[in-house]
């Protein structure tokens, strides 16, 4: 089961060499998003677009909040 | 949206996933950057004036109010420990002649904009309720500074002050 975390834990996460990706449509991650993200919109989201992730280090997701 | 997408690349095949539930919104809010067409240079957070003076509900307001000066400042917040701003010491405060301590001359509950709010918004705001400036926090509420609306303007385009 995925773990949610918070801030800190993103920032701890990254440092420790953690991918980020924006789960949001291409426009609104081009209007902004976290430094270093990469974008796969959750409804492109299957085998072949994760194939830019390398599955040996860890993942995380993250859209505008809460929704 | 974020949960989804973690469970989805979990059924991907992917064993260490986690989800920032609280995503970019919370990120921003929080004065961190942001990359991308409004990136953090066009946010309140950039162009805060960060050497604002911040004193704590204890001291005196005679030393205060002497530092404040000395700073050139005409105005003051008031922070707890973890700098949280609980008030702000302003003019007429700061005019008074008499020693009390700061929480008796305080303002309470200051309004305040994050440092992601984007800086045309923020100008349109100190423009349309004739404020000078805008104190600045996060969203923990630890102060980051004060947008003076001079400093705000000269950042924007001409085309977009009125």
């Amino acid at each position: 089961m995925p773990t949610p975390i918070d801030r800190d834990q993103v920032q701890q996460l990254l440092e420790q060499g953690a991918q980020l990706v924006e789960v949001l449509p291409e426009d609104e991650y081009e209007y902004e998003h976290l430094p270093g993200a990469i974008d796969i919109p959750l409804k492109t989201l299957d085998a072949e677009s994760v194939r830019a992730l390398d599955r040996g280090r860890p993942v995380i997701v993250y859209c505008y909040d809460y929704q | 949206m974020s949960p989804r997408a973690a469970s989805r690349l979990e059924s991907l095949g992917f064993a260490h996933v986690y989800d920032y539930v609280a995503g970019k919104a919370d990120w921003a809010s929080f004065g961190l950057p942001i990359e991308g067409t409004w990136h953090s240079g066009t946010r309140v957070g950039a162009h805060a004036s960060t050497d604002v003076p911040a004193c704590g509900p204890a001291d005196r307001m005679f030393k205060v109010r002497e530092r404040v000066r000395a700073a050139g400042w005409d105005t003051c917040f008031v922070t707890n420990e973890r700098g949280v701003v609980l008030g702000r010491l302003g003019r007429t405060a700061l005019n008074r002649d008499d020693d009390i301590s700061v929480e008796e001359a305080m303002t309470l509950g200051p309004s305040t904009v994050r440092p992601s709010l984007e800086l045309d918004k923020a100008v349109e705001r100190m423009q349309k309720q004739n404020l000078t400036g805008l104190p600045v926090t996060r969203s923990d509420g630890v102060l980051v500074g004060v947008l003076r609306r001079e400093d705000a303007e000269r950042a924007l385009p001409s085309s977009s002050t009125a």
